[in-house]
């Protein structure tokens, strides 16, 4: 196995910035790189500019930082779970951020106040973290899970019910549109909301990835080591609610790429937490750059959604995963 | 210097262990030995303060309440190796290991030079420098043991509490391991390690600490503690003894039939 993650997070992070210039360049309409530095060199150096600022900027670093904070918190719960099968979903959190936009889209707020729907949904996240705490906060890991579980559950209700009760196909189409994930039509307004949300996540989920490694000998010789449990436990799930509940409100629900970035980084990289997490911010990043940039390519007139690619992609590899598993296990 | 003063650890209103107390001084190789459900990994957990138990009564770490000192400060003073042998991940040999460095190293900051040397002299005390490269999820139990056992070495605390750290070795390196855990307590440390093996605790140890259902029911040299007549009464065996160049050997014969508890009770 190589061991060298300097080197790699280098690559990673040369590879993530080229998919950024490659997001901004490419497109139905073709703008050359130069234009994004020096305005006016090309023709149509204007148009160019109001593409780039209004259209790919804002879907480029989206595409980096809900990438960053889908691969970091999954790498982090999975070390904090010790289950290589855990992503952001498990804890409730992404549940909640969806139906917040699923309540705004159906209330019809988000048509009156287009913020109202990114607005919403990191409320709802954030509700859900709150809900945790009150109902796993002082109790074990596995109350964490189930109470994750079952707030997963009721926001799937509440969101299968809005879409019982909606008031004619087309809300209907909007809310199923929305709740499959995508980057199109994101300002910088989505980006200026998203940003300080994932980034504060990202920050304690780094803080976390140390202390990860220890727990990877088990609870009892991690706080024989000085870790303490209950800090960890807030430091993931907080940073987890934060990063990718911001994430969701903003691009709705993209699947697998929590799950699957860790599990492409450990052949590389080994399977310690602690350098997982940080480079599966740069993984997750680079990966949904490169997803996005596929499904403008791919199916320029009817574009496909984000959400649907990822999980498309990642649900083969999930199951080849548990295939795997099970045949080294047997 | 560690010390419980009555200590009581209940599971719901039984108590596991009930009204306990015991003293380590550094310096020493101690054994606590008993029959199975006794209460010495509970004790164990207790005196390394983990586990979510809540106990009633105190443990003292060089005088200090061990619940109000500072965690990483407990950590570099008092390693623990726990019974559970899980390790969740494909870390190397070398990555467990180096984990027991975590409480003498900053966020960010590099391992120092004392931390790489306190890696590799635990691995090669217990052996496993050739497979320090090697995945440890993949390592046989017994190499597995040394490998955690090594981890907790690696803290170089001055004080270890070690869970059957011989449980599965072949003879070689039990003999090895206690070979290595009493140099430790030669070199100033001070060791308290739960064993089931009666014949290496009458070779090896300083002091033994007997428990029986909840409570110790002896506590000195081995000699004065592991006798027939209470090896029968705790562990329902009857033991062969002897003396062996100097050293005094003892070794479990056969269940003692007179004992009106069934063995499997």
């Amino acid at each position: 196995m190589i061991r060298t993650p300097r080197l790699i997070g280098a690559i990673l992070a040369a590879l993530a910035a080229l998919a950024f210039l490659a997001s901004l360049t490419l497109g139905p309409v073709a703008v050359h790189p130069a234009a994004l530095f020096v305005p006016g060199t090309e023709l149509h150096g204007d148009a160019a500019m109001l593409i780039m600022r209004e259209i790919r900027l804002p879907r480029a670093l989206l595409a980096l930082l809900i990438g960053a904070a889908l691969g970091a918190s999954g790498a982090a719960l999975q070390g904090f779970l010790r289950n290589p099968l855990a992503e952001p979903g498990v804890i409730g959190v992404s549940a909640f951020a969806a139906l917040g936009a699923v309540i705004a889209l159906y209330t019809g707020l988000s048509s009156a106040v287009p913020l109202a729907l990114p607005v919403l949904a990191t409320g709802a996240a954030l509700l859900a973290a709150g809900l945790l705490y009150v109902l796993a906060g002082r109790a074990s890991t596995l109350t964490l899970i189930l109470a994750g579980v079952a707030l997963s559950s009721l926001a799937g209700a509440l969101t299968a019910l809005a879409l019982n009760l909606s008031p004619n196909p087309f809300a209907a189409q909007e809310i199923v549109f929305w709740l499959m994930g995508s980057l199109t039509d994101r300002s910088l307004l989505h980006v200026a909301l998203a940003t300080p949300f994932i980034l504060a996540g990202l920050v304690l989920l780094l803080l976390a990835a140390r202390a990860l490694d220890v727990l990877t000998l088990g609870e009892e010789a991690a706080t024989s080591l000085g870790v303490d449990l209950a800090r960890l436990r807030w430091q993931v799930v907080l940073g987890t609610a934060l990063s990718a509940g911001a994430a969701t409100a903003v691009a709705g629900v993209i699947g697998f790429v929590g799950l699957v970035v860790p599990h492409l980084l450990r052949p590389v990289l080994g399977h310690r937490p602690a350098v997982l997490v940080p480079m599966s911010a740069l993984g997750g990043g680079l990966l949904l750059l490169l997803a996005d940039i596929a499904v403008r390519l791919v199916t320029p007139g009817a574009e496909l959604k984000l959400g649907v690619v990822t999980a498309l992609v990642g649900a083969p590899f999930f199951l080849w995963l548990v295939l795997r598993s099970r045949g080294g296990a047997g | 210097m560690l010390e419980a003063r009555e200590v009581t650890v209940r599971a719901g209103t039984c108590p596991i262990i009930d009204r306990v107390s015991l003293r380590l001084d550094q310096g020493e190789l101690v054994g606590l030995l008993g029959p199975n459900g006794a209460g010495k990994s509970t004790l164990l957990r207790a005196l390394a303060g983990v586990g979510t138990a809540t106990a009633e009564g105190e443990v003292l770490l060089d005088g200090h309440r061990l619940d109000r000192i500072d965690p990483w400060d407990k950590a570099r003073r008092l390693a623990y190796l726990p019974q559970d042998r899980t390790i969740a991940w494909a870390l190397h040999v070398r990555e467990v290991v180096a984990l027991g460095r975590y409480p003498h190293r900053r966020a960010l900051a590099p391992p120092s030079t004392a931390d790489k040397a306190a890696v590799e002299t635990a691995m090669v005390q217990t052996g496993i420098a050739a497979i320090a490269t090697r995945p440890a999820h993949v390592l046989s139990g017994g190499e597995k043991a040394r490998v955690l056992l090594a981890r907790a070495l690696a803290v170089e605390a001055p004080l270890l509490l070690a869970d059957e750290p011989v449980a599965g070795l072949d003879p070689r390196h039990q003999l090895a391991v206690m070979e290595l855990l009493r140099a430790r307590a030669r070199a100033g440390a001070g060791v308290l390690a739960v064993l089931q093996e009666l014949p290496l605790a009458a070779r090896f140890l300083d002091r033994v600490i007997l428990m029986h259902r909840g409570q110790i029911v002896a506590d000195g040299p081995p000699v004065d503690v592991l006798v027939p007549d209470r090896i029968g009464a705790v562990f329902g065996v009857r033991p062969l003894a002897g003396v062996h160049g100097g050293e005094a050997w003892l070794l479990p014969w056969k269940i003692d039939e007179k004992r009106a508890e069934s063995p499997l009770a």
